[in-house]
Order: structure tokens, then C-alpha cells, then sequence
């Protein structure tokens, strides 16, 4: 019905060429077409947060974007963020505080956090829970989580 | 919840965005942030046949302060633009203040300054700021450019004064008096939900600290952002003090249209208007570290 | 080798093996999955409460490109079975099974009509707009008192909404009550709420015809039982219908249960020759996944002047919504079974009304019957203690159970069951510390004082809490061991987030004497174990773990026997000491598990056989967690926002497998608990529609809700029901939040006169019980 656009943009800094339909969501094509399953779909309405991806270095919901909207845009995701395989600072102390369960909606809080830490590299505790409160967890209660990034915080800081 | 097909158009220039809405009518929508209209999408509440993507028109966007001190924000100015920015900070202290109140950051990163006003939902900030900024709204239509005063912008429920084949290109502020107070406060269930019932007011006062002008706009209460003109009357050229907030705050709910909805009755939204507007007045006792007074 | 000595691995904090996959976004989920040839299904949801189906018109919504089929009841007749009763076989319940398909009504919005099968998602959503639905509306029953009249019934074979009736008791109620010096009886209600696990349901199921062989992904929780009606429903072996879990976003009890999805995913493969997915949507989870909690219970207690409980009874009118679904009567019948708690309370009585509602069917939700039970008596026993001039921690302490009175027998309080026995702990110890870290007289103190600077009031409450874990009848393990002595362990439980990947090879390392990384643990699959049931009951370390004991046992035992029998020794000169064989007498190592591997690798039948065994654990008999939930809040009378403070959960588990997990379920269940009593809530218009249909209305906890939680985890007294003394510990966290909070919120707003027995306790809800207040103190 509706004629498909083609687009051109990066994805974890690698370079991507797609014609997609206007309505495919910015998740479903990179859940989809390039198979990067680490975003994750919890309500696509935009509240839970789980699609959570850079769009330019701003942390977006994925869900509440189409696809063809991202031509000349520079996309991370969750498998952007550990550097050649390593875990990152913040991927080691979510680990190290137990702040995962079910890893759900782990993709889309990673992505928040390692924007917040890259726009304000000393959070307070009150401004680490601010930056995730558009972000469910069912499983974790939030409190390790928030801990984790502070940890990295201050990891980033003392290897600064 | 997959959004139904439509056509898509991304123009650069705000002539071809007027021009597609003007030849598509009813079946076009404008995608600014999309963050209200996405999810509508989403579950399948709206099925336009063409999105007109205004996200690559350069000239809506932007912050700007003119020779007069107004404060133009460009209607495609994404909320997190507009809540980091000093000109905003400096030339309007009560839209800085009601930023950090949309939503969370994400959707600030973008959803739009315009968006939010043409979307109109009774349960905002910004609508309640720009009422109380005596702001003006510019609108672009097929044949003619426009400006509309807030208090005849916001018509009801989602409903603005913007016709048919027309769009809010920015929304403009009053330069900022020396001598103004502001106060903002909302009440929600979670941080970053919508309002059930919220208060944004100025005060303007002269050297003796005596009330010269005010505006005290409640919204989350009714179907669109309203002015509690008996607590206006009650603060006109008295001086500001504890008490006489606490006496004019108690006029807060009268004539206040009140709705129900699941979260909140309205006897409840009626006494959070009452709390709130006392609670919102006595922050202009004191003035704002960025003040001059 | 003693499971009881010094353990290296069990009790340590470790870090979980399987983050790693998490944190890179390396984990595969049911949506991940993708599989050649998939096609992809939607659900056609009934749009009313209760109606006559007249017909459903696909025709157009097969035409659609793309579209592979429509299925309807009718096509599914021929095979169709209701979803059966698991658990809680409350007689009458059965008359209230659910086909897969609604056939000629349907009795809630959002009951299944039909299933659409396309080339993707969208077309299939395209599809399902063109599918017409010819509807005639009956009267909807949208509460437990309109129920009740059978004014308008659900089901015409039950002839009444009472899906189920019964009455338990213990001692001599009546007696008790007659004699009793003092008496007070409330109506108090739970509402309506639900898991909602940030992952939604899904299935990917695909039939290999040449084989006659079904594969059904996106199991978890009972996949063993899943299996088994599946097969029957179908015509196959067991052997031939094969669940598989994968990455599981979270549970809490709703997920794994047999729905009709699990029964329409499977015909559409084996119809279509193709495999289908089906993800569900977040409003079709609001609609479609069980919900819990609702009930009303009518609850009297009977003391001494001095304050000893002498009787509680009650009548319990649960909403179980239009179906009665595997859970059966589990979540009523666990509330009249928990209502005496912690307590020394020899007369006891409950009648439970099972009531079928045209709403969406309710199944168990973390802690169910728990949550809700404990917020009835607890907010009574606050109630009480007020009248009879006690102060609340006076009243239990007088009351709670002491660890010499333990075993405890509560009688046959559930219909289905044995008489129930609390079997080991120290209540009071877990209380005293609750209220001692939070300086609970300190509270009383600061609440009496009046208003704080902000013209808030500040309460404190407690809510005590006993919790069964570790149900049985049975669990395996199985383990492998494979080239250089690495070994698969294959478990009969299931994970959804717990971290059993990291908690089951501590036990196992524990049980061979190895490191946790020799272990790769395979978990919820139906092909990992030939008897397997699943996590549910927080059974996973009770019955999984002890099942791997079992297996290292006789894994070491077997290797030994292999060893003596090819150097041609008796076994009983041998010993198996971490991973080798060696000889007693001067403790040269004969083999090593990674030589016998190698051995079989070679051909050697023996050392293959040898290699690999199973371990069965059985207990019948549960073992019970207790504990006390305490809450510090400040209430803002004029909006009616409540902060909590502080809130405090401590709970004696009996041994910690993992510390660092544990304390992540306890602080997880305490959020999740604090969001239910203010936050999450499913609601109902007159006509049955649900109006909380989306995230922006049911409302869940974030991170800026519930900053100040703590969770104190005991392992004060073991449990003597299982080798390695643990007791279960993912539900203790959330099953006394509401009365903790509820009594708090109800002590700080008590010099206003406002009478708390109903939750949530929203915004709206409180600032009508405080409107209500402030015009009776007008009158």
C-alpha cells in the first residue's frame, strides 16, 4: 500500500542500507532485519522503556519511531556498548550489584545509564533514579540497579 | 500493537509541510516528537493515510531571544533542548521550571515544545505555562501566518483554536519583568506521569512587594488549563505575604470546571486545587536565585 | 560426601554466570527466536464482558495477502479440550473450564475468538480488523455481590456463579466466639492486580510432520504438565511433544500456565505445516494473563482482655473471573489457609465462596492468598490491639508463636490438603529484629508527636507473615559429565530470573567437590529430565537443589563403582574426592572424571554409562519461611501522598544458597508488593470493559517510587525437611507489604479518624477516606 523508503544510516558504527515500509518500527528493524534482538519490546507505547536505543547520542524510545525516520541518523544499541566483547564499566558493576534478574529490561537502563554518565559523569543518587524512572523493572526493585551506576561513576572517575 | 500503513513525507521546508497539508486535509497528520502520536498509532486509535514528518524542517526549530526580549521557541524544539537551555533558563524561569516535570527524559529527548501545545492534553505543563506567560502561539496556515493568544489557543479537551491545513510553528514569550515570581507545582501518582491536578503561576509585584499583576492557571483539574480568576482578584494589589496567599488560595476551586477520570474524582482535583495553588503562590515568597529582586 | 560439612560454594555472594549474555543483549527470548518459514499469529479478542456469539465472518481477513488462515472454534472442535485444573481442585470449579476458542459465548473482554496466522505481525494486525464478529450482549457480572444473586449466570452447566463453596475449620470457633470477652468484625478488600512481568507471553511452535514430532518454545514455570495434556489433547506420546524454555523475562506466577494459546499455537503449526509465533501484545497481557487478588473477606477475631487471640474467623468471597483456570481455587483457598499467620490461634474458621465474574480469570500471583490474607488479619489485629489499649508489637508479640511450640499444626485449613504443620523457626527473632533495626518505640514516639515541619503525619505498622516453600511431590536433576570433566547439569526447574544458573552449580560444586565453573546448568526444557515439575511454590533450591545433592551422590558412588570395577577392586577401597577416584589406602588418584571422559570418548560403553546419572528428590511435606515486614511512612493529609520512609522486610530462609540472589528477591518483592498496595490496579466499568487497559493506566513502581527498602535475609534455623536445610525465598518479600504498609498508613492518619480496610491505597482512595473523615469530625 504504501510505497517502501529507502534509508541510510549507522547502526553501532557500522554503516546500513534498508527500503523498509514507513510503519515498521525502529525496533522491529533492528530486531527484525538486523537481527539485533538485545532491544526489547515491553508495552510499545513508549512506557516501559525495555526499546531503549542512541538516536545521536540521546537515549530514545525505539517503539515510538519508524524506521524511516533514522536516514542519517547514528544508532547504538545494547550490542554497541561492550567494547570489542569486554564488558564496559557499567556492564561489569550491573553484574558485580546484581542489578539483573531476568535481564529484560536490562538493554534499554544500560543505554540510559551509559548516557547519563557520558552528559553528567557524577550523578547524585537522586539524579541516577530521575534518569531511570522512564524505565520498568519488575524484578530487581530498582535499589541495585541505581547502585550500579553509581559504582561505575566512580569506577569511570578513579580510571579517568 | 503494530501501527496501521500510511503514506510518509519528510519535506525540509515549512512551505511543502503547509502545501501536503493542505492537499491531503483530514487523512494527514504532522509527526513532530511523536510521542504522543506514536503510541496512538500503536494501538490502532488513528490510522492517517499520510505522516508528514517535520523533523527535517530546519526553520521550525530552534531557541531564540529578540531585541524585545521575547523568548521564540521553534514548535519542533525538542523538551530537552528547551530544559537545558540558559536562554530559557534566563528568560523564562517558570518554563524552566515545569521541564523536568515532562515525562522522563527519554521523551524529552523527543518529544517537541510544539507538539505538546498542539496536542493539547488537560493533564500538561506547557499549556499551563504558556497561559500563564501571556504567551502567543504562531500558526501557519495555506494562506497566512497567525498569532493566537494562549487563552484563546487552548479550547478543551485536545482541542486548540489551529484549523484545518494549519500548524504551530512556534510559541512566543513575553520578555520576563524584573520584578516577576513564579511558582510550579503538580501532583501525579509517579514522578513523570501526567498531572492529576498542577499549578503554574506568576506574580508580579512593585517595590513594596505589593501585587501588581498575576496569573494563577490550574491544570490537570478541567479539560484544558484554566485561570483561577478569584484567587487573581483575591492577590490583585494586596501584598504578598503568607497570608494573603493562604486567603486567596482558598478561592482556588470556585467556578473550577472539575472532571473524573480513573485516577483522580473531581473533589479530589478541587482540593488539590485549593493545596496546590497555595503551595505554588508561597514559592514566590521567596525569589528565584536567578531573580534580580 | 556430607552435603552438611563446610560447603566452599554454597553461602557465597557470587556474581551470576548468566549476566554476561544479559548485559550484551546476547540472551535469547521467546521473540528472539526465529525460525525458517515462520508465520505469525494474532489472537481475535472478545470485545465484550459477556455476550451470545452469532457468528465470526473471517472471510474478508483471509483474503487479505498474506494472510494464511483464520481459525475458529469450529475449526478447532474436533481436538479442542478445556484448559485443565493443575492445582486447586476446588469441587465445582470444574462445571468452569475454558476452551481454547469461545464457541457460542464468550465471558470476558478479551476471551480468545479466533486465531489469524500471517506472513508478520502487521499483516496479521491488518487482519484482524477485517474479521467481523456478529455479537449479541448479555448482562455483564462485573463484581462478587451481583454474582452472588445469579441474577445472570456465567456458566448454564454450574447453574450458579458459585464456582466453588466450602468451609475449613480448626478447634471449636463457635466456642471461642461465645465466650470470648471481646469481639470485633470488619469487611476488608483486596483488589484486583496482577504479575505483569516486563516480558509478555509468547509461543513459537513448529510440527515436524515426517517425524510426528512437536516442538513448542516460550515454555517455563510446568512445562512437564503442559507437555503431558498437550500430548493427550493431540493424540501423541509424551516423547513426541518436546517444551523448550528459553531467556525468560520475569514470571511471578502467570507465565508457564497452560492457556489457550498453548493449546491454538501448536494446532496452527501442525495445520499450517509451518512454524507460527504468537507474541502477545502488552494490552492483550493486561487483558489475556491471569490476574489476581481480588477478594472480599469478612474477618472476625475473638480475644482475652490480655489480648490473646482465642479465634479468627472469616468468610472469603473471591473474584476468580470467567474461567477457572489451572491455578484452580489456589488463590482463595491459600487465603482462608494463611489467615491464622504466625499466630497461636487454636480456633479457626473459614468459608470460601469461589464467585465467577465476567472479568478476566485469575491464576496465582506471587505469594497467592499470602498478600492478601496477611493484609485482612493484620489490619484487624491493629484494630484489636487499638480497642483492647495494646500497643500493635505488644499484641503479636503475646501472640506469635514460639520456636518451642514448633512444629505447629494449623489443622486442614485447605480443602485439597493435609493437615499443614509450620515446621521449624524462631518467630520471634525475625520480629524483634524487624523492630529493633527500624527503632520501632522510636517511631511511635515521632508518629505521637504530631505533624512534622511539611504538616505531615508519620505511622509505623507491622505485618507478620508465614510463607510455604519448597512444594514437592518430587524433582530431578540430571548430570552429565562430558570431555575434560566439564559437566552439563539438566534440572526439572525452571528459571524466569532467579539465577538458578548460578545458585544450582554452587550446590552442585558443593556436592562433587568442584568449582562452580565445571558446571553448564540447563534448565525448564522438557527433553533435560524425564519427570520433571517445574518452579512454582518457591520450590527451586528445596526440591531442585536437593535433587542435585542426590545426583552428586550418586554420580560419586557410580564413578567409584566404575573405577573398582576396572582395576578390579572392591569399592569400598575407593573414594571420590573432588572429581577424582582415589585410593583410601594411599590416596593415589586412580582416575579422574575428565580421564573417564576421555575413556568413553574412546568407545568405553562402561565409562559412558558411567558418566552420566540422575538424582530424584522427594518431599511431600512443605517448609516454612516467616518473617515481619515493617514500614515507616509519612502521609501528607491535605494531598494525600504517602511517602514511605522506610520499609524493612526480614525473613528467616533458613540457609542462603547465594546471599546476593536472595537479597535480590527480597528487595524485588518488596517493590513489586509497595507498587501493588498504592499503584497497580486492574478496574472494571459496569459493562465489563477494563478500563486500565495500558501501561498509562496500570501503573507499576519505578525508580524514584520506592527509593528506601531494605531487606534483612536470616538463615537463623534450617529447615529439617530437605539435605540442605534451605527453606524457599523468592515470596517472602511481597506477602506482608500490604498489611505493613496498610497498618502504618492507618496508625499515622488515626488522630484524623480515618479507617483503613480496603486497598489500594491510591491518591483517590485515600483523599475520600480523608474527605469522609473530615465530615464526620464536622458533624
Amino acid at each position: 500500500m504504501s510505497a517502501t523508503c529507502r534509508i541510510r544510516l549507522t547502526v553501532n558504527g557500522l554503516p546500513v542500507m534498508a527500503a523498509v515500509e514507513p510503519r515498521l518500527l525502529l525496533a522491529d528493524f533492528l530486531r527484525e532485519r538486523l537481527e539485533l534482538t538485545g532491544t526489547h519490546l515491553g508495552c510499545e507505547h513508549g512506557v516501559c522503556g525495555a526499546c531503549t536505543v542512541l538516536l545521536d547520542d540521546a537515549a530514545v524510545r525505539a517503539c515510538l519511531l519508524f524506521a524511516v525516520q533514522t536516514d542519517g541518523a547514528n544508532i547504538t544499541t545494547v550490542e554497541g556498548l561492550a567494547p570489542d566483547g569486554r564488558l564496559s564499566a557499567l556492564q561489569e558493576c550491573f553484574r558485580e550489584r546484581h542489578a539483573l534478574q531476568c535481564g529484560f529490561c536490562t538493554p534499554g537502563i544500560l543505554i540510559t545509564a551509559h548516557a547519563l554518565l557520558v552528559e553528567n559523569p557524577t550523578p547524585t543518587r537522586a539524579q541516577v533514579r530521575h534518569a531511570i524512572s522512564g524505565h520498568l523493572c519488575r524484578c530487581t526493585g530498582y535499589v541495585p540497579i541505581v547502585d550500579a551506576i553509581l559504582a561505575a561513576a566512580a569506577r569511570l572517575a578513579a580510571n579517568a | 500493537m503494530k501501527p496501521p500503513a500510511f503514506d510518509y513525507a519528510a519535506p525540509d521546508t515549512l512551505a511543502e509541510v503547509l502545501a501536503l497539508l493542505a492537499r491531503h486535509g483530514d487523512t494527514a497528520r504532522p509527526l513532530a516528537g511523536g510521542q504522543s502520536l506514536v503510541p496512538v498509532l500503536n494501538l490502532r486509535l488513528a490510522s492517517p493515510g499520510l505522516l508528514v514528518d517535520l523533523n527535517r524542517v530546519t526553520e521550525l526549530r530552534g531557541i531564540r531571544v529578540d531585541a524585545t526580549g521575547t523568548l521564540i521557541i521553534g514548535a519542533t524544539t525538542r523538551h530537552r533542548a528547551v530544559e537545558l537551555s540558559p536562554e530559557v533558563a534566563r528568560c523564562n524561569p517558570l518554563l524552566a521550571a515545569a521541564m523536568p516535570w515532562i515525562a522522563h527524559v527519554q521523551i524529552r529527548n523527543r518529544g517537541t515544545h510544539g507538539g505538546s501545545l498542539a496536542h493539547a492534553d488537560p493533564s500538561a505543563e506547557l499549556p499551563a505555562v504558556a497561559l500563564a506567560s501571556d504567551a502567543e502561539l504562531e500558526i501557519a496556515g495555506p494562506s497566512a501566518t497567525r498569532r493566537v493568544a494562549a487563552n484563546a489557543f487552548f479550547q478543551g479537551l485536545f482541542a486548540t483554536a489551529l484549523g484545518a491545513g494549519e500548524l504551530l510553528v512556534a510559541a512566543r514569550y513575553p520578555a520576563w519583568p524584573a520584578r516577576r515570581r513564579c511558582g510550579f507545582i503538580e501532583v501525579a501518582r509517579r514522578h513523570g506521569d501526567y498531572a492529576i491536578a498542577g499549578v503554574a503561576v506568576t506574580v508580579d509585584i512593585d517595590e513594596s512587594a505589593s501585587v501588581t499583576a498575576t496569573r494563577v492557571v490550574l491544570f490537570g483539574v478541567g479539560d484544558a488549563p484554566q485561570r483561577a480568576h478569584a484567587v487573581e482578584a483575591g492577590l490583585a494589589g494586596a501584598p504578598l505575604s503568607a497570608a494573603t496567599i493562604h486567603r486567596a488560595a482558598t478561592h482556588a476551586a470556585d467556578g473550577l470546571d472539575a472532571r473524573s477520570d480513573l485516577h483522580a474524582s473531581a473533589e479530589y482535583r478541587r482540593e488539590l486545587a485549593v493545596v496546590l495553588t497555595r503551595r505554588a503562590l508561597e514559592q514566590t515568597l521567596a525569589p528565584r536565585r536567578a531573580d534580580a529582586t | 560426601m556430607n552435603a552438611l560439612d563446610p560447603a566452599p560454594w554454597i553461602g557465597r555472594a557470587l556474581q551470576r554466570t548468566e549476566d554476561a549474555r544479559f548485559l550484551t543483549g546476547a540472551g535469547c527470548f521467546i521473540d528472539d527466536l526465529k525460525r525458517p518459514g515462520l508465520l505469525h499469529a494474532v489472537v481475535v479478542r472478545s470485545q465484550h464482558a459477556h455476550a451470545r456469539i452469532n457468528g465470526i465472518d473471517a472471510a474478508a481477513a483471509r483474503a487479505l495477502p498474506g494472510v494464511a488462515a483464520v481459525y475458529t472454534f469450529e475449526d478447532i472442535r474436533a481436538l479442542a479440550s478445556p484448559i485443565p485444573l493443575r492445582l486447586g481442585p476446588l469441587p465445582g470449579l470444574e462445571r468452569c473450564l475454558q476452551q481454547p476458542l469461545a464457541d457460542d459465548r464468550v465471558r470476558y473482554v478479551g476471551e480468545p475468538l479466533a486465531l489469524v496466522v500471517a506472513d508478520n505481525r502487521y499483516t496479521a494486525e491488518d487482519a484482524l480488523d477485517h474479521v467481523q464478529v456478529d455479537y449479541d450482549a448479555l448482562d455483564p457480572v462485573v463484581d462478587v455481590h451481583a454474582a452472588l444473586t445469579d441474577r445472570s449466570i456465567l456458566h448454564a452447566t454450574a447453574g450458579t456463579n458459585v464456582g466453588a463453596r466450602y468451609t475449613v475449620g480448626k478447634g471449636d470457633v463457635a466456642a471461642a466466639f461465645a465466650t470470648a470477652a471481646y469481639r470485633r468484625r470488619e469487611v476488608f478488600r483486596c483488589h484486583r492486580h496482577a504479575a505483569v512481568p516486563l516480558e509478555t507471553r509468547g509461543l513459537v511452535a513448529e510440527w515436524d510432520a515426517r517425524a510426528r514430532h512437536l516442538k513448542l518454545w516460550g515454555a517455563a514455570k510446568v512445562a512437564y504438565f503442559n507437555r503431558r495434556w498437550l500430548a493427550t489433547v493431540f493424540g501423541l506420546a509424551e516423547r513426541q511433544v518436546e517444551l523448550i524454555e528459553l531467556d525468560v523475562g520475569g514470571s511471578f506466577g502467570v507465565r508457564g500456565e497452560l492457556y489457550p494459546e498453548d493449546f491454538l499455537l501448536p494446532f496452527a503449526a501442525m495445520q499450517l505445516g509451518r512454524p507460527v509465533k504468537w507474541i502477545e501484545d502488552r494490552r492483550e497481557h493486561l487483558l489475556a494473563t491471569n490476574h489476581s487478588r481480588e477478594m472480599e473477606c469478612t474477618l472476625e477475631i475473638a480475644c482475652a482482655l490480655d489480648g490473646r487471640i482465642l479465634g479468627l474467623r472469616g468468610e472469603l468471597l473471591a473474584d476468580m473471573g470467567a474461567y477457572a483456570r489451572t491455578n484452580g481455587g489456589v488463590v482463595p483457598a491459600k487465603a482462608a489457609q494463611f489467615l491464622p499467620g504466625p499466630y497461636r490461634i487454636a480456633n479457626v474458621g473459614c468459608q470460601v465462596t469461589a464467585l465467577m465474574t465476567n472479568k478476566t480469570p485469575v491464576g496465582t500471583y506471587r505469594g497467592p492468598g499470602r498478600y492478601e490474607a496477611n493484609f485482612f488479619r493484620e489490619r484487624l489485629l491493629d484494630l484489636a490491639a487499638a480497642d483492647l489499649g495494646l500497643d500493635p508489637a505488644e499484641f503479636r508479640r503475646r501472640n506469635l508463636l514460639q520456636r518451642n511450640e514448633l512444629p505447629y499444626s494449623i489443622g486442614k485449613l485447605c480443602p485439597y490438603e493435609e493437615a499443614c504443620h509450620y515446621d521449624s523457626g524462631d518467630y520471634p527473632v525475625a520480629f524483634e529484629r524487624a523492630l529493633a533495626t527500624l527503632d520501632y518505640p522510636g517511631l511511635v514516639a515521632r508518629a505521637a508527636a504530631g505533624p512534622d515541619a511539611a504538616g505531615r503525619l508519620h505511622g509505623v505498622g507491622i505485618g507478620c507473615f508465614v510463607e510455604s516453600s519448597g512444594a514437592g511431590p518430587a524433582e530431578t536433576a540430571r548430570l552429565v559429565v562430558r570431555e575434560g570433566g566439564h559437566i552439563d547439569l539438566y534440572t526439572g526447574c525452571s528459571t524466569m530470573g532467579q539465577g538458578h544458573e548460578t545458585a544450582m552449580a554452587q550446590i552442585a560444586a558443593d556436592a562433587l567437590g568442584l568449582s562452580p565453573g565445571a558446571f553448564t546448568v540447563h534448565h525448564g526444557s522438557t527433553t533435560h529430565v524425564d519427570y520433571g515439575h517445574g518452579t512454582y511454590h518457591s520450590r527451586a533450591m528445596v526440591m531442585g537443589g536437593s535433587a542435585i545433592l542426590r545426583a552428586g551422590e550418586a554420580l560419586a558412588a557410580q564413578i567409584c563403582a566404575h573405577v573398582a570395577r576396572v582395576h578390579e577392586m572392591e569399592p569400598s577401597m575407593l573414594n571420590y574426592h573432588c572429581g577424582a577416584v582415589v585410593r583410601r589406602d594411599d590416596g593415589r588418584t586412580l582416575a579422574t572424571l575428565a580421564t573417564i571422559a576421555r575413556d568413553a570418548a574412546a568407545g568405553d560403553a562402561d565409562a559412558h554409562r558411567a558418566l552420566e546419572c540422575v538424582g530424584i528428590f522427594e518431599q511431600s511435606t512443605r517448609t516454612y519461611t516467616y518473617g515481619t515486614h515493617i514500614a515507616h511512612v509519612a502521609v501528607d493529609p491535605e494531598t494525600a501522598q504517602v511517602e514511605v520512609l522506610r520499609f524493612l522486610a526480614v525473613e528467616d530462609i533458613g540457609r542462603a544458597i547465594n546471599p546476593l540472589l536472595a537479597h535480590g528477591q527480597a528487595i524485588g518483592a518488596v517493590v513489586q508488593g509497595l507498587g501493588g498496595t498504592f499503584l497497580d490496579e486492574l478496574v472494571y466499568d459496569d459493562a465489563g470493559q477494563l478500563l486500565t487497559g495500558s501501561f498509562a493506566d496500570y501503573l507499576l513502581p519505578t525508580a524514584t517510587d520506592y527509593p528506601n527498602v531494605e531487606a534483612i535475609t536470616l538463615e537463623h534455623v534450617r529447615s529439617t525437611l530437605n539435605p540442605l536445610g534451605v527453606k524457599g525465598a523468592g515470596e517472602g518479600g511481597i506477602v506482608a507489604t500490604g498489611a505493613a504498609v496498610a497498618n502504618a498508613v492507618a496508625h499515622a492518619l488515626r488522630p484524623l479518624g480515618v479507617h483503613i480496610t480496603a486497598l489500594p491505597l491510591s491518591l483517590n482512595n485515600l483523599a475520600r477516606l480523608l474527605r469522609e473523615a473530615r465530615a464526620r469530625r464536622a458533624v
